[in-house]
């Protein structure tokens, strides 16, 4: 067997690293707590590091990086998000890869920024005018902070979109043993190689409805890159048929592909009712409690959902399976529960929800419990 | 002559527009410089000079309201070729909008010039005010005139850094001005005073363009002529990775946990102090002997954002398993070296049904069901080195690792330079 590598890190550090082992070239920081060891980290592994004055400019530039061809990542909280929204959409709808790394912390507004929380999936849901789905995966275990970062900037750069990776403060500011030597090896993202077609449209979808990137340093082909809408050439049009084609497929692009960066934990066990269901922090907690209740001799399966969105159907699939359901996180009302299953109440799907402090692994048996 | 880098659909603006008389302008400079269209990309912000982008042979890019001018530097910095040459046009709202990205552009000096079409009002939103309103110059929405001076601009991207900036009348021929700022490596601005026929001059039939931009004070000519300097973005190569085997803590031989623990085999150690005090890294450092004895370990701080001043507490779990749940449970063991700390931690210490406490011999005791054991931590040590003391204390008084990994794992770090682990060890002794 092989000796054991142990370090002692936070998994900010992980998540650095393995964005940078993936190929992301540029890292641009606004400083907010719990993100700052991410900015850290950034300045000293990233090839490109800018510390911008606010966070519009940080993805305005983010979004200038992307369209020479790089792959540039930010990391955050609510207070940048809020502020970066618009130009979310603006790199949405340009179609421009970039990873933002959003911790989250207790709100609502500035909240107490060094308290944890599970409370931004519905800004991140609703993130997008019109409804669209931008890609949000969220980090659940410590090989999750090493491995899905990865994937997240190949998702990003495969359908050319942000992609959101989501975690929150107790995720990357706690320190752990973890054994180096076990970590998985990070591949670099490939991209896409540019074939070429002529005429060459900057939005004309390949199969995958991707259209392929060129950047505006080469001189074989005009690229026009713009947030208003567009048809195939890049320029903007009111709402013709082709141009809202284009929009429209900006959803179906995502969709189509999803199958490919669907990941998720499903410890199904024989004969179980309920099927507890969570993401994030409070995936430690639900494995504890799942542990403890087996052992108590009572019966309950896991899901722990990595790809938060957009809602793959398998998760569904697997909800069928259950006569109850219950959803752990860290907010008041149930945010995934909610995007899930609808804001009306309903006696088969329920919540276990807290804030201000991490769910205990003891409410969550509470609640199995009195699902029985 | 045919033009070369707009194209022959025509320009989309209304009649008389100034927006077209910059387009035109644009043209010529770009020529004189006997740049290629493709050399050249045309970031565009949102406004009626914004829809200009279709008109362009060049790289377009299209954002939002007031960005442009970021999303132009972000261009910028990401090209290694300088003569690639990197334009913004925006508008006096943009410009209003957006005006720390223009003052940041040109502190940075980043390889751009941007075209401001100052036509001192809204165009596409219906002609309402912006800051760069003259006073008096009235609008659809301000009929009386505005009440107060326009920005000027120039002055500011001049303070700023900017390398070549230049405000001109936007009639007539004006491509010299054009063609030297983008002719000049760094940030440069050029500042178009112009009309808008729909609003503008709808709003002020008797005005004079001259004599608007004398009135405001504003001096058409070159504000800031400097020697060419331009950021380069520094591409940094290589760099080490944040893992390095020196990273690697060594596992000692033979050692484990020695002793009854809570649930699952997981020991929860809480430590209260102060800031200032030593509390994370000796938190920090009993990990690391965990670590050197073959447990898992996780370690959390607490502190408030001030960290300067106030309490600091960590908490620590070791295990023989791996470990999950990390939030708050009622620790086994807690280690208070001050007031803050008993402060922070006296709602911990009320959970604890049994296990122990080592308080500072200073303080009161706390309300708990765990055992409390009293040392001077603070008068032996002082207070910098007390939680040192209280971790080598805990670990001498349970014997849950062996004291020799917790002073290897003392030794490694630079805190044995200025103190040393024998001090501690005779303190126990005694
Ligand atoms: C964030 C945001 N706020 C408001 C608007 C609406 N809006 C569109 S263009 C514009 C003003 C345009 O004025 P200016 O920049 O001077 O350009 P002009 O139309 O005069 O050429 C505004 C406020 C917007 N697009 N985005
Ligand atoms: S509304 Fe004014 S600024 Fe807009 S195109 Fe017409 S004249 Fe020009």
């Amino acid at each position: 067997m092989k000796e054991k590598e142990i370090i002692f890190t936070d998994s900010s550090k992980l998540i650095t690293e393995s964005l940078v082992r993936a190929g992301a070239d540029v890292f641009i920081g606004y400083p907010i707590t719990p993100a700052n060891l991410l900015y850290a980290y950034g300045e000293r592994r990233f090839p490109i590091f800018f510390a911008a004055p606010d966070e519009i400019t940080t993805l305005q530039w983010m979004s200038g990086f992307a369209v020479t061809g790089h792959l540039p990542v930010t990391a955050t909280s609510f207070p940048g998000y809020a502020l970066m929204i618009e130009s979310v959409n603006m790199a949405y709808m340009m179609e421009l890869p970039m990873v933002i790394v959003l911790i989250q912390r207790l709100g609502p507004a500035t909240g107490t920024a060094t308290c944890g929380a599970q409370g931004d999936l519905n800004v991140v849901n609703g993130t997008l005018s019109g409804g669209y789905p931008l890609p949000c995966l969220s980090m659940s275990t410590v090989s999750d902070c090493w491995e899905l970062p990865q994937k997240a900037l190949q998702m990003a750069a495969d359908l050319r979109t942000p992609v959101v990776l989501l975690s929150s403060k107790e995720e990357v500011m706690t320190y752990r043993s973890i054994d180096m030597g076990a970590l998985a090896e990070i591949q670099p993202v490939k991209r896409k190689a540019f074939s070429v077609k002529e005429p060459y449209l900057p939005y004309a979808p390949a199969e995958n409805l991707v259209p392929e990137f060129r950047p505006v340093t080469q001189d074989e082909h005009q690229v026009r890159i713009t947030a208003s809408t567009h048809d195939q050439t890049g320029i903007i049009q009111n709402t013709t048929p082709a141009a809202l084609g284009n929009t429209a497929r900006l959803a179906r692009k995502i969709r189509k592909n999803l199958d490919h960066y669907l990941y998720y934990d499903y410890d199904r066990q024989e004969g179980a009712k309920t099927l507890l269901i969570t993401y994030g922090i409070t995936t430690q907690a639900a494995i504890d409690a799942i542990r403890d209740y087996r052992e108590s001799g009572k019966k309950a399966s896991l899901l722990v959902m990595k790809t938060l969105l957009p809602v793959h159907s398998k998760y569904y699939e697997i909800c069928n399976d259950y006569d109850h359901i219950i959803i752990a996180e860290e907010n008041l009302e149930g945010e995934l529960r909610k995007i899930m299953f609808g804001q009306a109440d309903s006696p088969r799907v329920s919540g276990v929800n807290k804030i201000g402090q991490m769910i205990e692994p003891g409410e969550i048996i509470k609640a199995l419990e009195d699902h029985e | 002559m045919s033009n070369i880098f707009i194209n022959d659909q025509g320009l989309p603006f209304c009649k008389g527009c100034g927006h077209s008389t910059i387009a035109n302008n644009t043209e010529k400079a770009l020529a004189k410089l006997g740049l290629k269209p493709l050399d050249v990309i045309l970031v565009t912000d949102i406004g009626c000079h914004g829809i200009i982008d279709k008109s362009f042979n060049t790289h377009t890019v299209h954002g939002l309201h007031g960005r442009s001018v970021a999303l132009g530097a972000g261009i910028s910095a990401g090209i290694t070729n300088p003569d690639k040459k990197v334009i913004v046009f925006i508008g006096d709202g943009g410009a209003t909008i957006g005006m720390q990205h223009i003052i940041d552009a040109a502190h940075n000096g980043y390889n751009m010039t941007v075209v401001i079409h100052n036509n001192m009002l809204y165009g596409m939103t219906g002609g309402q005010p912006s800051e760069y309103t003259p006073m008096g110059f009235k609008t659809p929405t301000k009929q009386a005139g505005s009440t107060k001076f326009s920005y000027d601009i120039c002055k500011i991207v001049a303070a700023a850094g900017g390398t070549y900036v230049r405000r001109v009348m936007g009639i007539g021929d004006f491509s010299d001005a054009l063609s030297e700022a983008f002719g000049r490596p760094g940030f440069s601005l050029v500042e178009v005073m112009e009309i808008c026929p729909s609003y503008g001059v709808k709003s002020n039939p008797e005005m004079k363009l001259s004599k608007v931009v004398e009135n405001a004070g504003l001096a058409t000519e070159v504000i800031a002529d400097l020697p060419a300097k331009h950021y380069v973005t520094d591409r940094r190569e290589a760099l080490p990775s944040l893992f390095s085997p020196s990273d690697v803590i060594p596992a000692q031989a033979g050692t484990r946990l020695q002793a009854e623990t809570s649930t699952h085999g997981e020991l929860r150690i809480m430590m209260c102090g102060s800031a200032g005090e030593g509390v994370q890294v000796a938190a920090e450092l009993l990990a690391r002997a965990g670590i050197r004895a073959g447990l898992q370990v996780t370690k959390k701080g607490s502190y408030p954002v001030t960290v300067g001043v106030g309490f600091s507490a960590a908490e620590v779990i070791l295990s023989p398993e791996a470990i999950n749940y990390t939030g708050t449970v009622t620790p086994d063991y807690m280690i208070i070296t001050s007031r803050d700390g008993l402060d922070f931690g006296k709602k911990a210490a009320g959970r604890m049904k049994s296990g122990k406490i080592y308080l500072d011999e200073s303080l009161e005791s706390p309300v708990t069901g765990a055992e409390i054991i009293r040392f001077p931590f603070r008068e032996k040590t002082g207070a910098r080195n007390a939680s040192f003391m209280g971790v080598f204390y805990f670990l001498h008084d349970t014997n849950l690792l062996p004291v020799e990994v917790m002073v290897n794992s003392f030794n490694e770090n630079k805190i044995s330079k200025k103190v040393s682990a024998d001090q501690f060890l005779q303190l126990l002794s005694a």
